[in-house]
């Protein structure tokens, strides 16, 4: 499976996951994980409230929203990083409530990081190695006698190796995770996550910081998962990736749903566009804020008008 | 200046009980700092508990050599799942408050004179060794050369101690080299990131507290068993002494503890004959010997502070580490 990013094909997108008309908390078809009622609070603060909401699987599945929309507090939430006040959650029919993180990712469900956590004085391999499940030497007694674990050490050996090839990371495997770029670390903990042969991935940001060259490498490696029969899951705020890979997209604001549906159809969804792209995207950012004298349309100068005559305006959408 | 017993006084601290109970010591907080990154300030608890569980057993049980030896390990391994427990699912800094005040709760409770007849509070305890000193192998007699002089029991101990610190680095060596090793190394760097591959953090930083634990208690036993132990030992410049030679030798290091144990009671002894010395021919201005021996201490603070700053990886510490220290 190369991973040729100069000449990426345009992607097949999945379609016909739900059942009847999208609306937020729509039926899939074959979900893989099913959040119902589930909040989270912090303070005063309602950080996520979730009526109900279905992964597809098998697809790749964008969670978009403005800055603190509630994307990554859901995201630990689903992955047992964090417990919700309220709600239950399954994960391949599995109910979730109570499991600790690591078992979640035991189950399959393997996630990465928003600030990515490259294990920095490991080695690369070593990174890679630890990914891998199962692993007879990573009990304390066996691990006194190599005799025990050599063997199976090498076959993930072998599987970490080709997964970097892959990656691009083969040449750097004897060096410390810290000498990577940070696109490089990125690309590590992908790579990682995906030792542990997971049935859905979850992908925090993954273009956050990355250069468009590599965004072109990253997006086929995402889209390679899904050749292979994973489900993705991951949080952007880069749109052209979202249309580019996405085959279905939730929208959160405010902690709730407010609309998923297959990108193109959810992107004209004014209640998206108010909440998170922007009423005014052709205008210039500048003219907007008053910063510059443009040759404001009209439109901008109704927006300039409102934004200052309503600078307390909180509700303002 | 009397260069002859300057020299003596180093070269037979190389070879003590007290540098061998240190490495191991220092061995045991090497698992806990440097593989798996656990802040523990009270490496003289883990001694305290492992001397005391050894001598308690053998004077109050009349348990045999081994019978206490097992007794000593295993008091460390409850002080070390006591103290884990609680704290080992919160931040780092967290267990450092906890493990230095927990050293210094074991070191009062043995000083209490509630169990008096048990522990022997502030006198301590004596006159334990009969049962190691019974399978003593090397017929009585004086033993060694030049500044190494032994009398058949010393000798045992010392022997003794080397087989127990060869072993703990043998198992160390085994542990860090192996997967086991890899996890604690990555909870080190990490803990959320090894989390979410699926790994009981918990249950990896409970067995590294506890495997390190069981090195600093086989260290207090090595430590009190040529003569008698005593709770003004076991006090926080201890853990602070073991600090520095693990520091000084390299923390992520396995024979690092084991030559920093070595430099720091090599320094020391060093120091203790040829700063009161200096005094002797007028060197050191107004000080008194007894003021020029406490000098050393100041070195060795001085001298960790300066390892922390320009070899944090210690000697024997990969080079490469230092590039990327946080």
């Amino acid at each position: 499976m190369s991973s040729n990013s100069s000449a990426l094909p345009t992607p097949v997108k999945t379609t016909g996951l739900h059942v009847g008309e999208p609306a937020p908390g729509v039926a899939k078809v074959d979900p893989i994980m099913v959040i119902d009622d589930v909040s989270r609070t912090f303070g005063g603060l309602t950080a996520v409230n979730v009526k109900h909401l279905e992964i597809p699987r098998g697809a790749i599945t964008a969670l978009i929203g403005p800055n603190g929309a509630g994307k990554t507090t859901l995201f630990n939430l689903m992955t047992g990083f964090d417990s919700p006040d309220t709600g239950s959650w399954s994960f391949d029919g599995e109910r979730l409530a109570g499991v600790p993180a690591y078992k979640v990712a035991q189950m399959g469900q393997v996630r990465t990081f928003q600030l990515t956590k490259a294990l920095g004085l490991l080695t690369v391999m070593d990174n890679m190695k630890l990914g891998a499940k199962d692993q007879q030497g990573e009990k304390i007694l066996p691990s006194l006698f190599p005799f025990l674990w050599r063997k199976q050490d090498a076959l993930i050996e072998e599987r970490a190796l080709e997964l970097l090839e892959r990656f691009k990371l083969a040449k750097l495997k004897d060096d410390f995770a810290a000498s990577l770029s940070g696109g490089q670390r990125k690309l590590l903990e992908m790579a990682r996550a995906l030792m542990s042969e997971p049935t859905l991935v979850m992908l925090d940001e993954p273009m956050a910081g990355v250069n468009p060259a590599l965004t072109e490498s990253l997006l086929g490696h995402i889209l390679d998962l899904k050749t292979q029969g994973m489900t993705v899951l991951f949080v952007e705020h880069d749109m052209h990736m979202v249309r580019h890979i996405a085959d279905w997209v939730v929208v959160m604001a405010e902690g709730a749903v407010i609309a998923e549906g297959p990108p193109d159809k959810v992107m004209k969804n004014p209640a998206v566009v108010d909440a998170y792209l922007g009423s005014h995207q052709e205008v210039d950012l500048g003219v907007v804020t008053g910063r510059i004298e443009g040759d404001a349309a009209a439109a901008a100068a109704a927006l300039f008008d409102n934004l200052h005559g309503d600078e307390s305006g909180k509700g303002g959408k | 200046m009397d260069w002859g017993s300057i020299f003596t006084n180093t070269a037979a601290s190389m070879l003590s009980p007290a540098t061998m109970a240190f490495a191991l010591a220092a061995l045991g907080l090497a698992v806990h700092f440097g593989f798996v990154g656990l802040l523990n300030f009270g490496i003289a608890g883990f001694m305290a508990v492992g001397a005391y569980g050894y001598a308690i057993s053998t004077l109050t049980f009349g348990f045999p050599w081994w019978g206490a030896m097992i007794a000593g390990i295993l008091a460390s391994v409850v002080f070390a799942v006591l103290l884990g427990i609680p704290t080992l699912r919160l931040r780092g800094d967290y267990l450092a408050i906890v493990t230095i005040g927990a050293a210094e709760i074991v070191r009062l409770l043995f000083t209490s004179q509630a169990w008096q007849p048990v522990t022997g509070s502030a006198d301590g305890l004596s006159g334990f060794q009969g049962s190691f000193r019974s399978v003593n192998p090397f017929p009585e007699g004086d033993y060694g050369f030049g500044p190494w002089q032994y009398t058949e029991n010393q000798l045992w101990v010392l022997v003794f101690g080397a087989i127990v610190l060869a072993l703990c680095v043998l198992l160390l060596w085994r542990l860090v080299n192996s997967p086991w090793g890899r996890v604690i190394k990555g909870i080190r760097e990490d803990e959320d990131a090894v989390r979410a591959l699926g790994k009981n953090v918990f249950a990896y930083k409970m067995q590294a507290l506890i495997v390190g634990g069981v090195f600093g208690g086989l260290g207090g036993i090595i430590y009190v068993l040529p003569s008698s132990t005593n709770p003004g030992v076991f006090i926080t410049s201890l853990t602070f002494f073991v600090w520095t030679a693990l520091l000084l030798g390299g923390a992520a290091t396995v024979f690092g503890p084991l030559l920093g144990a070595l430099i720091f009671w090599v320094l020391q002894a060093f120091l203790g004959s040829f700063l009161p010395a200096l005094v002797n021919i007028g060197l050191l201005g107004d000080f008194t010997s007894a003021q020029a021996g406490s000098l050393r201490y100041v070195l060795v603070g001085l001298g960790l502070m300066l390892i922390v700053i320009f070899r944090p990886q210690g000697i024997l510490g990969n080079k490469k580490e230092l590039t990327f220290v946080k």
